[in-house]
């Protein structure tokens, strides 16, 4: 499947989602109160544009060693934490995003930060994919289509940032808007099903939410395309880097004082 | 040189029903296996997140590099012209076949939702060397199966060597895309090396040359089928240009790493570290896999049958251990995410100075049965199809023979 296939398709299931919203409001039994709601992933008349695209602006400088805020929004907010990979190894886990910390080799210096997908613009792991299961929003969110992901793994044989999961055992209990199976490849969807509440403002990613609930306030989500974003000023006023610069990927997410 | 005469073979003996017996049980223990780790999930194995591919890949690219091989063969007596292998291009095709099923079967099985193939087979991301090598293998089969029925058809005699040529252009596409999956890695410090794609290709012709041998001389031994002392030795003098080539290429693809100071860690790592990927390179890949067979090969011992046979033994299990410091060392070696730092905490495995990988028996008895696939194959396909010569003596087959 090719990438603006991929996103049509997704379009599709919105259009279809959105009718059937339209018959819902038809059983409504007075103007305001309907019997039947369907949830939407996102209004139909907002596309998904690559006039937007959403990164995020990580001050290592303001994240804390030792807090793991992010990471435990990031488990509650997409089911990773139901309890399910009982049988799983540690090393065998989906984890989505991590907290690792870092030393200079020569100066000592000490960094914590948080790691997960980097939503490159040139991502390997959409190169490398045999069937197109991984594949890029015209937004540039970095998404693996479940239904055709054959668990080759070849996508985690080619990110740098081993940003990717594979499930290694049966799961159940999972959340609606983040479906997970078994035998398929996972990681950080930058919480596409906020960013589709509401593409004109959506809500944080989980991650950044939390991160500004404790305080620190070191994860700046938003458009990178909007010059009047909050990511994007931020950008404009401090130095940050990429990780792995030098792979020429040109990750969303960049980092400040790395 | 008489006109080839080509039989199948009778099996009825014996040994022909116990052969058939032992690769079944190996084939069965595999799919047990297959059945063991797909029903469960890959947490029965010793694969996880850091170490994606186990053993059944180095069995897998293993046989699929061995398939692209065995077809050299023929290919050497219809590309290339030499009247003495080419009463051997049938079972050569033949054994190319069998081999790269048994490959793509265990590749197939370890993924992670084999029931999906035929998402495989209709969805093609064609900036994917992976999609492509499923046209490759594919077509392989076509290409090859075209190439022995002109072989065996005589009114088709005149297309031969056409296919021929056309399977063995296709052959080295097909290894380079093999090679080129390990190749087109930008982010593994082993990998991201073009030198991997022509190093498959002459791993290739070592491997597929070593079962071929074996075949060939235990096939005629058991059908008590005369074989020629100058066919063998030719064909054993051609294992040891290849055996030395595959170290060539070995040395060159780690001098040009240990030039480059952003490489020394892996090199360290594999050729003078602290894991099993050290020893296995030094005493599997270099001593067992090259310079035993070598010094067989080329010394008196090598006009010994059996001690031929042993030589070919070596290279096959020195060939999987190079697979295995491929793929396995390759990503045991952790990846340089940040360089220029040490990673001190990380719950995500980042900071280990390797990552281990114990394997379980059930994705090593997947991986083995590829072999079983392969020669029960090539056992069935030489007892209903003329493939084997009924003689290969030397006044039968070689031009310049002269007794």
């Amino acid at each position: 499947m090719s990438k603006p296939e991929a996103a049509s398709n997704g379009m599709n299931r919105r259009k279809f989602l959105g009718a059937g919203a339209a018959t819902a409001a038809g059983l409504s039994v007075a103007p305001g109160i309907s019997l039947i709601s369907v949830a939407e992933a996102k209004p139909v008349d907002q596309t998904i544009s690559s006039d937007q695209r959403w990164g995020m602006l990580i001050d290592t400088n303001k994240c804390a060693k030792g807090c793991s805020a992010c990471v435990d929004a990031c488990n509650d907010e997409n089911g990773l934490n139901t309890g399910d990979e009982q049988r799983s190894r540690q090393e065998q886990k989906a984890q989505w995003i991590r907290k690792v910390d870092l030393r200079d080799k020569l100066t000592g210096h000490e960094v914590s930060l948080p790691l997960m997908c980097q939503h490159c613009e040139n991502p390997p792991c959409v190169d490398v994919c045999p069937t197109g299961a991984s594949f890029k929003r015209e937004d540039n969110v970095v998404l693996v289509d479940k239904h055709i992901c054959i668990g080759c793994r070849y996508c985690m044989m080619a990110c740098p940032y081993k940003a990717r999961s594979f499930i290694h055992e049966e799961l159940t209990n999972q959340l609606e808007y983040s479906p997970r199976g078994k035998g398929t490849v996972e990681s950080c969807t930058l919480c596409v099903h906020r960013i589709d509440e509401d593409t004109a403002n959506p809500r944080d990613p989980a991650c950044a939410e939390a991160c500004n609930a404790e305080g620190h306030k070191a994860m700046i989500f938003g458009d990178l395309k909007d010059a009047n974003s909050d990511v994007s000023k931020a950008l404009k006023q401090h130095s940050s880097k990429a990780i792995r610069e030098d792979l020429g990927l040109n990750p969303g997410i960049r980092y400040r004082g790395i | 040189m008489k006109k080839v005469n080509y039989l199948e073979i009778e099996g009825r003996s014996g040994g022909f029903l116990a052969l058939l017996g032992v690769l079944g049980v190996i084939l069965l223990a595999g799919l047990v296996g297959m059945y063991h780790m797909e029903h469960n999930g890959h947490y029965v194995t010793g694969m996880d997140n850091q170490i994606v591919w186990g053993m059944p890949h180095v069995f897998a690219v293993f046989l699929i590099v061995a398939a692209s091989g065995a077809l050299n063969v023929a290919s050497i007596g219809t590309v290339f012209g030499k009247a003495m292998y080419k009463p051997l291009g049938r079972l050569s095709s033949l054994l190319a076949i069998a081999l790269l099923a048994g490959g793509l079967m265990v590749l197939v099985l370890d993924l992670g939702r084999p029931d999906r193939l035929v998402v495989a087979m209709t969805y093609y991301n064609f900036k994917s060397i992976f999609a492509w090598n499923i046209i490759l293998y594919n077509g392989f089969f076509a290409i090859v199966v075209v190439y022995l029925w002109m072989m065996m058809q005589q009114s088709m005699n005149k297309y031969y060597k056409a296919a021929g040529f056309f399977a063995f252009f296709w052959r080295l596409i097909l290894t380079t895309g093999t090679g080129s999956i390990f190749g087109f890695l930008v982010a593994r410090q082993a990998y991201d090396a073009a030198i991997m794609a022509p190093m498959f290709i002459i791993m290739s012709f070592a491997f597929g040359l070593a079962i071929f041998l074996l075949v060939l001389m235990l096939g005629y031994r058991w059908t008590e089928r005369p074989l020629g002392d100058e066919m063998v030795r030719k064909l054993k003098n051609l294992l040891g240009v290849f055996v030395a080539a595959v170290m060539y290429f070995v040395l060159v693809y780690h001098l040009t790493n240990l030039y480059a100071t952003e490489h020394h860690g892996v090199e360290k790592f594999i050729l003078a570290g602290e894991s099993e990927h050290t020893t296995i390179f030094w005493f599997m890949q270099i001593l067992v896999g090259g310079v035993a067979p070598l010094a067989i090969l080329y010394s008196k011992l090598g006009a010994s049958r059996m001690w031929i046979g042993i030589a070919s033994i070596l290279v096959i299990l020195g060939g999987l251990a190079q697979m295995y410091v491929i793929i396995i060392g390759g990503q045991a070696y952790p990846l340089d995410i940040f360089p220029g730092m040490e990673i001190i905490n990380s719950s995500f495995a980042d900071g280990n100075s390797y990552h281990a990988y114990t394997p379980s028996l059930a994705e090593t008895l997947l991986g083995i049965s590829g072999f079983a696939v392969a020669l029960l194959i090539v056992t069935l396909g030489v007892r209903v199809l003329r493939f084997m010569p009924d003689s290969l003596s030397d006044k039968d087959v070689d031009p310049h023979h002269k007794g």
